[in-house]
């Protein structure tokens, strides 16, 4: 018996480094998640970068729409523009946030690379950002027709992270009038 | 005396402003600047992970640092401050994780491995001092054991006479 309980601190050595051995390299420790999934998306008041247009929440509603963090400064945006560019050629809503940029930039930006977006809200001092907790563009939030955050992804869009959200894109209900 | 009043007025002056990151942030007093000094050191850069916003100089950690500034500005408790961080960014941004289902074993697992080793340790020394009962065979050989041993002990006594002796003998030559 006295023996056995010898076994012990081996068995918890083994439970915890199998435990914590697991846990390496599978999650990325640069992604945290978001308290704001299954929430309202934030309220705002803010201009259109393209038109001179007041934008609040409530424009984002209707259909699903992925909401797009991006900036003319950020390195990983432009990487990850074409494939934006790919899936509003498929139908898919964009909406840009332009992040602690500059209005005018922004519009050659997307005079030069093509322009996903059905609108972009300007958010020059990173106001709606700290709202939404953006740490780092590019983020897209996953937005429902009700206007409620569904998923978050940090970093660039790409074919394999799109393959990985598209069951939750494709879920996400269209507001119906009257509901 | 206006110079040493002077001089007392620069360096409360300087005293009631929060430096971080060579941005200053004015305090009208040493309490509320030594409560965003805590706070800034207590919340962490959703960013620059292992800094916390008073060593980070990342944008976002600058921009929560001017949000911290602004809300305590706006007469909010520490508790609100930290409560509208993590609304937004997570428990993350806290070093000082709260007590909650999935920080359990976080909490509580140093004080249940100690637990765990104190009833080891004690398990482990009271095994030792059990009473130890020797079967007939044992016994047999123990006696054999402890008759060869006074066999050995006398015999090496009287090789300790017999040298002493014959020291002596030699001593009286």
């Amino acid at each position: 018996m006295n023996r056995l309980m010898l076994f012990i601190p081996l068995a918890i050595f083994a439970v915890m480094a199998a435990f914590l051995g697991g846990g390496i390299g599978r999650e990325d420790k640069d992604v945290l998640p978001s308290p704001l999934i299954d929430k309202p998306f934030p309220q705002f008041i803010l201009q259109q970068v393209e038109a001179e247009k007041q934008l609040t929440q409530t424009d984002l509603q209707g259909k699903p729409m992925l909401v797009n963090v991006w900036a003319t400064w950020c390195p990983t945006c432009k990487a990850e523009h074409q494939f934006l560019n790919t899936l509003a050629a498929q139908g898919v809503r964009i909406i840009g946030i332009n992040y602690k940029d500059d209005d005018e930039e922004a519009k050659v930006w997307l005079r030069d690379y093509g322009n996903p977006y059905e609108f972009n809200i300007s958010d020059p001092k990173g106001k709606l950002g700290l709202e939404l907790g953006v740490y780092g563009a590019p983020e897209t939030f996953f937005v429902d027709g009700d206007g409620i955050i569904r998923a978050k992804h940090v970093g660039d869009l790409n074919q394999r992270i799109w393959d990985k959200y598209k069951g939750v894109f494709d879920k996400m209900k269209t507001h119906v009038e009257g509901e | 005396m206006k110079i040493i009043l002077a001089l007392t007025l620069c360096i409360l002056a300087s005293a009631s402003n929060a430096v971080v990151d060579g941005h200053k942030y004015p305090f009208d007093n040493n309490v509320d600047k030594e409560r965003f000094e805590v706070l800034a050191e207590e919340l962490r850069c959703p960013k620059c992970q292992n800094q916390n916003l008073a060593d980070s100089n990342a944008p976002v950690a600058s921009d929560l640092r001017d949000k911290v500034y602004e809300l305590m500005i706006e007469g909010q408790s520490d508790d609100e401050i930290v409560g509208y961080l993590v609304d937004r960014y997570g428990d993350f941004v806290r070093y000082n994780p709260p007590v909650q289902k999935n920080t359990f074993f976080l909490w509580f697992a140093p004080g249940v491995m100690v637990f765990i080793a104190f009833i080891m340790i004690i398990s482990l020394t009271r095994g030792k001092k059990k009473d130890v009962t020797l079967s007939e065979e044992e016994q047999k050989k123990l006696a054999k054991l402890q008759a060869a041993r006074k066999q050995n002990d006398s015999n090496l006594q009287k090789d300790r006479t017999d040298s002493s002796v014959e020291t002596s003998e030699k001593h009286d030559s």
